[in-house]
């Protein structure tokens, strides 16, 4: 039976095609472009009804780990983060596929190309190729939605893990999709093989060599799969790969139909037959991929023989950041089309802290102290929103890498000898991945003072909870750090000098000190509030 | 028909309910849509646009290329004037006149509305003002709408309908007041437009 369309963003109709197609659990730590996905199954009439799981985990790796788990048991597994986060989870993600899957598992990576919300720009298909994992890519929201099905089918077939790799573009895009029928989830089925998720060397390496036989079976998948498609064109000067999304721009620029012959790729590997035919049929190919040139790359090959192929290698498209029509219309050797250039007289508008936001006075504070009387301390920030400090008016901010860097980065430059050498970290990266970090300062005592920004809230990505909200204190004592050096301060302007006190004498304190700035993020206050007069 | 629209303004500020509106009124029109947003880092006071596009005929990018918008609708004036390279050429652009000032460099509010003056389609209204005089402080969005509607192919019930269909749930007093400031804007961009 066909059900009506729904609006759905990207992420949303990959969270709705994994309530259709059986999921029994969600996991996934939040991170733009991918935290739609778990917020849309949270807060899912149908997903409550069905007692799916749908619970926030402590990080990327976690998550992923618990996907595992619930697969190990027969029932489907969903586990979504962004691009940075695979990294995080890339250990148990590339030796899932060696111990593989029982129920399915679908890993939903979102990657930033231009880095709107991001440190940086990598493309996950790449890792998943690393793995030796099937990719789905899907070029739309509805296909978005039919993957969930068609990566459940894939992964349990084969009883391997699959990628299903978006963009911040279609993330965060509406469109109607429409619903299939839905399928029921799993019953607890244990793997008949015991020892398939024993990854001693002897099982893993039998296990390894199945992975790489089934390369071959997924290329076949592809080269069947509805989602790549031929479609011939006339003019054989030029043949078209397009991926995923870059099919709309694509065909945006060919409102009459494209008249080169084009493959759509959406799932990967390449299937080898249906590129073949295309560089047979035309006289060079040009690949439009977002994201890194892997297409491209893998195409072209080390000798770079025999094949024209152009594309963000040659300077047909740029070689980082999103793609769009332009650029697309641009490799095509079309004729420009553009309004008019935005007039001298806009200024930029960069994000600020919101006003009341206490990250504000507990940056006043650390300011104070380290542009008087410690001119010398350098501050090692975070992930979250406390990073915009790094911009005028406060340019407090050393540095901003990766999540839980900030205090092994400070540690690493006490142990150089810098001093003060201070961690600005928040509550929710804190507990990500900031623990082991400072574990590592107790046992060595490290001669730093490290602020946990403590908002309640997982507030950059939109205010999810933070499983740090109520344990901080506990926490730093269980890992050794010294009562009377855990100080919670209250970030309010009228605590200024309070809150400069207590730095300096922590700062003074020739070991591990913790200082937590306690005051809730604005914006969830807000909405609590909103809730409670409604 | 098509119509492509850059939705502009600052984070904060509430532009995707104007999206939700004209979005779901192209549904409702059995009209193809597409829309996307921006969700994340700028979300905290910074640059935010939605490109929204509705046709008779299958939509492909969702984003809408450079030089092909029909419209530039901008709750704030400075943003109206950010998108200009997505303009089309008989594109309108649509502002709110009310600056919204949230960091130490912003222009002299005077220049930038002479800027948008000299672009040769265009509707600058102080839509907050608007909203209030039609009883409904919070209506500055639905002003907008209201304006961006007059040059939209979808009939004004179906706007309406939407109105009806997103706010249904917080009471009858909340649609008609939003219905209010819609009108109001609507009305003004008539008189503009001629
Ligand atoms: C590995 C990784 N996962 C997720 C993110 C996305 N992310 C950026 S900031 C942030 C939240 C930070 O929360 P918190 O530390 O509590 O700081 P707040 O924003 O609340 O100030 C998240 C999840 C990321 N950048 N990297
Ligand atoms: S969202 Fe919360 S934590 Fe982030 S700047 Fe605003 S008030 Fe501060």
């Amino acid at each position: 039976m066909a059900k009506e369309k729904m609006m759905l963003m990207g992420d949303e109709a990959i969270a709705q095609g994994a309530i259709d197609a059986g999921v029994s659990g969600f996991y996934a730590y939040p991170g733009t472009p991918s935290t739609e996905i778990m917020e849309y199954a949270q807060h899912s009439k149908d997903a409550a009804a069905l007692n799916i799981h749908r619970q926030w985990s402590a990080n990327e790796k976690t998550a992923m780990e618990s996907a595992l788990g619930m697969s190990y048991c027969g029932k489907r597994a969903l586990v979504s983060m962004k691009h940075v986060g695979l990294n995080v989870a890339a250990d148990p993600f590339v030796n899932s596929g060696v111990t593989g899957a029982n129920g399915g598992i679908i890993v939903v990576a979102a990657d930033d190309p231009s880095m709107h919300s991001s440190q940086n720009e990598q493309d996950s298909r790449i890792l998943a190729r690393f793995a030796l994992l099937p990719i789905f890519e899907p070029a739309n929201q509805q296909e978005a939605y039919d993957m969930a099905f068609a990566g459940y089918e894939l992964s349990e077939k084969y009883k391997t893990p699959v990628m299903l790799r978006i963009t911040t573009r279609l993330a965060h895009s509406r469109a109607g999709v429409a619903l299939k029928e839905r399928r029921a989830q799993n019953g607890a089925k244990l793997p008949e093989n015991k020892r398939q998720f024993v990854l001693l060397p002897g099982i893993a390496r039998k296990q390894y060599k199945t992975l790489v036989a089934n390369q071959a079976k997924f290329e076949e998948e592809s080269e069947k799969s509805p989602f790549n498609r031929y479609i011939d064109g006339t003019d054989k000067s030029r043949g078209i790969i397009a991926c995923g999304l870059a099919y709309n721009y694509l065909m945006e620029n060919y409102p009459d139909g494209c008249p080169h012959p084009v493959l759509k790729l959406c799932q990967y590997p390449a299937p080898k037959k249906l590129v073949e035919k295309l560089v047979k049929e035309t006289k060079e190919i040009l690949v439009l991929e977002d994201g890194q040139p892997m297409v491209e790359e893998s195409l072209r090959g080390l000798l770079d023989r025999d094949v024209r192929v152009k594309g963000r290698l040659t300077g047909e498209l740029p070689r980082d950041g999103e793609l769009n029509p332009l650029f697309v219309r641009r490799a095509l050797g079309m004729a420009d089309i553009c309004g008019e250039p935005t007039p001298a007289i806009v200024a930029g508008r960069p994000p600020a802290f919101c006003v009341g936001c206490g990250h504000i006075d507990a940056y006043n504070a650390i300011k104070e102290v380290v542009t008087k009387g410690y001119e010398d301390g350098h501050v090692f920030a975070d992930i979250g929103c406390y990073t915009l400090a790094a911009l005028p008016p406060f340019e407090v901010v050393n540095s901003c890498v990766d999540m839980g860097a900030s205090i092994t980065m400070a540690k690493g430059a006490a142990d150089a000898g810098l001093f003060p050498a201070c961690a600005v970290i928040g509550d929710s990266t804190f507990c990500h991945s900031g623990m082991t970090g400072l574990l590592d300062c107790v046992v060595e005592n490290a001669n730093v003072v490290i602020f946990i920004l403590d908002n309640s809230a997982t507030a950059m990505t939109g205010g999810q909870d933070s499983h740090a909200t109520g344990r901080l204190q506990e926490i730093c004592k269980g890992l050794g750090v010294k009562e009377e050096h855990i100080r919670i301060v209250n970030p309010l302007k009228k605590n200024h000098e309070e809150m400069v006190r207590v730095i300096k004498e922590e700062i003074e304190y020739k070991g591990v000190s913790v200082i937590i700035p306690t005051r809730e993020c604005i914006q969830t206050l807000g909405k609590k509030n909103k809730k409670g007069g409604e | 028909m098509k119509s492509d629209i850059i939705l502009a303004g600052v984070g904060g500020q509430g532009i995707l309910s104007i999206a939700a509106v004209i979005g779901q009124a192209a549904i409702s029109a059995g009209l193809h849509m597409k829309q996307s947003e921006v969700h994340g880092m700028s979300q905290r006071g910074g640059d935010v646009q939605s490109h929204l596009r509705i046709s008779d005929k299958e939509v492909f990018s969702d984003l809408v290329p450079h030089g092909a918008a029909d419209m530039i609708l901008s709750v704030e004036p400075m943003e109206a004037l950010r998108y200009l390279p997505w303009l089309s050429k008989q594109g309108w652009i649509i502002t709110n006149s009310q600056p919204f000032v949230n960091i130490p460099n912003y222009p002299d509010a005077q220049a930038i509305i002479a800027e948008i003056e000299k672009k040769p389609r265009h509707i600058i209204m102080n839509a907050d003002e608007m909203a209030k005089a039609a009883g409904n402080s919070r209506g500055m969005n639905m002003v907008m709408a209201g304006a961006a509607s007059l040059f939209i192919d979808i009939p004004l019930e179906k706007m309406e309908g939407a109105i009806e269909f997103l706010f249904g749930r917080k009471g009858p007093e909340i649609v008609k007041s939003n219905i209010a400031a819609f009108r109001a804007g609507r009305e003004f961009a008539q008189k503009k437009r001629g």
